[in-house]
């Protein structure tokens, strides 16, 4: 199966640009996961962690994210963060 | 003609300047690779939201519900000019012309009848509008306390502006900065930033499919997003202004003492070469003394 390629950007810069297996996003309405071919959504988040599966079954990699958006299209993943650490 | 001593005395505080240009211009050059590359790196997330505001925008028809600062007032009397200049001089006419460009609006709209006010960013452009619109200058936003100004600050200042907005201070806000084009060119630019000024084209450009906007599942809804969306944009200009008028002013400021610098030079020859000729005259004359003393004997 294809990876999916996802993006993080703050306003200072662009954080991670990578083709991955799955992302977990915190969205505002509850958390979701987005795999490769995944149907185009767009989403507030809350402050939460990030969580990045880099393969199929890999302990997943966390990056805490403050406020923002993301966005799914047929492209991959596209999150817009106000900050991260 | 200047006396010997006057003349070096003059060359080197000459001499001296251009060590104090000189440095001037290598900090700005130095400063300059690091403003470019933060301008740079703010592209892409300036690039992404605009491509999704275009796309809500587009789905979202303006209704007396919807946001203010997507929708407006609903007047046009009451305009904010929001002037971001540097806290720093020595950077040619950088200030002068954001400060003019900003000027020249306020007389149209003021000769259009409107109220004009001011919203100042930056420590050097404050005095100049204090004089021509005294009153008029609602705030100062001092960034004389940070080294390097971020996103934090444009929060501030768009939280700012969205709070006198909705306390109905003002009814159209227009960002005034110097767009970064290179080292050399700098543009005074005015930016309409409240309410924002969609750009409706950029969605029907935009690289997806129309049927495929239109399949996207929206989370909320697409209006609360476009609510979330829209202060955050707001954030996205400042900074982008913000960043752009760093560049900016390093870019501006390397030309200036370059130029200074060069002058300088210039300057220091020219006073190298009446120095050497007035010390010659002096020379020969002594020299036609004594002869002719020899000669009268």
């Amino acid at each position: 199966m294809a990876n999916l390629h996802f993006e993080l950007v703050t306003p200072e810069k662009l954080v991670r640009s990578d083709d991955v297996y799955m992302v977990v996003v915190p969205g505002t309405e509850g958390d979701f996961g987005v795999l490769a071919g995944h149907s185009p959504v767009m989403s507030t988040i809350r402050d939460g962690e990030l969580s990045i599966f880099a393969t199929d079954g890999a302990t997943p990699e966390t990056i805490t994210i403050q406020g923002g958006f993301a966005e799914v299209n047929e492209k991959g993943l596209t999150i817009l963060a106000e900050s991260v650490s | 003609m200047a006396s010997l001593k006057e003349l070096k005395g003059r060359i080197g505080s000459v001499k001296s300047t251009q060590k104090i240009t000189k440095a001037k211009q290598m900090v700005a050059a130095a400063k300059l690779r690091r403003a470019q590359s933060a301008a740079e790196a703010a592209r892409p997330y300036a690039t992404q939201l605009e491509k999704i505001m275009g796309n809500l925008a587009a789905k979202v028809t303006i209704s007396e519900s919807s946001p203010k600062l997507l929708a407006g007032t609903g007047k046009d009397d009451v305009h904010l000019l929001v002037v971001c200049n540097s806290d720093r001089g020595l950077c040619g006419g950088f200030n002068a012309n954001i400060v003019k460009e900003a000027r020249l609006k306020a007389e149209t709209l003021q000769a259009a009848g409107k109220t004009v006010k001011f919203y100042m960013v930056g420590r050097k452009g404050r005095p100049v509008i204090n004089r021509f619109y005294p009153g008029q200058t609602m705030k100062d936003y001092d960034t004389t306390g940070v080294k390097n100004v971020g996103f934090p600050e444009a929060q501030e200042i768009a939280a700012d502006l969205i709070q006198m907005m909705e306390d109905g201070q003002f009814d159209v806000a227009h960002l005034f900065y110097s767009k970064f084009k290179s080292a050399l060119v700098q543009e005074p630019t005015c930016q309409q930033i409240i309410p924002v000024a969609i750009d409706t084209s950029a969605a029907a450009n935009s690289d997806a499919p129309a049927e495929n906007i239109a399949s996207v599942e929206y989370e909320p809804d697409e209006e609360e997003i476009l609510a979330e969306l829209l202060p955050r944009n707001v954030n996205t200009q400042v900074f982008g202004a913000l960043l752009e008028n760093m560049a900016s002013e390093q870019g501006a400021s390397m030309t200036a003492m370059d130029n200074a610098t060069r002058n300088a030079g210039d300057l220091i020859n020219n006073l190298t070469i009446q120095y050497n000729r007035s010390r010659q005259a002096a020379i020969t004359t002594e020299l036609v003394e004594i002869i002719s003393g020899a000669e009268a004997l």
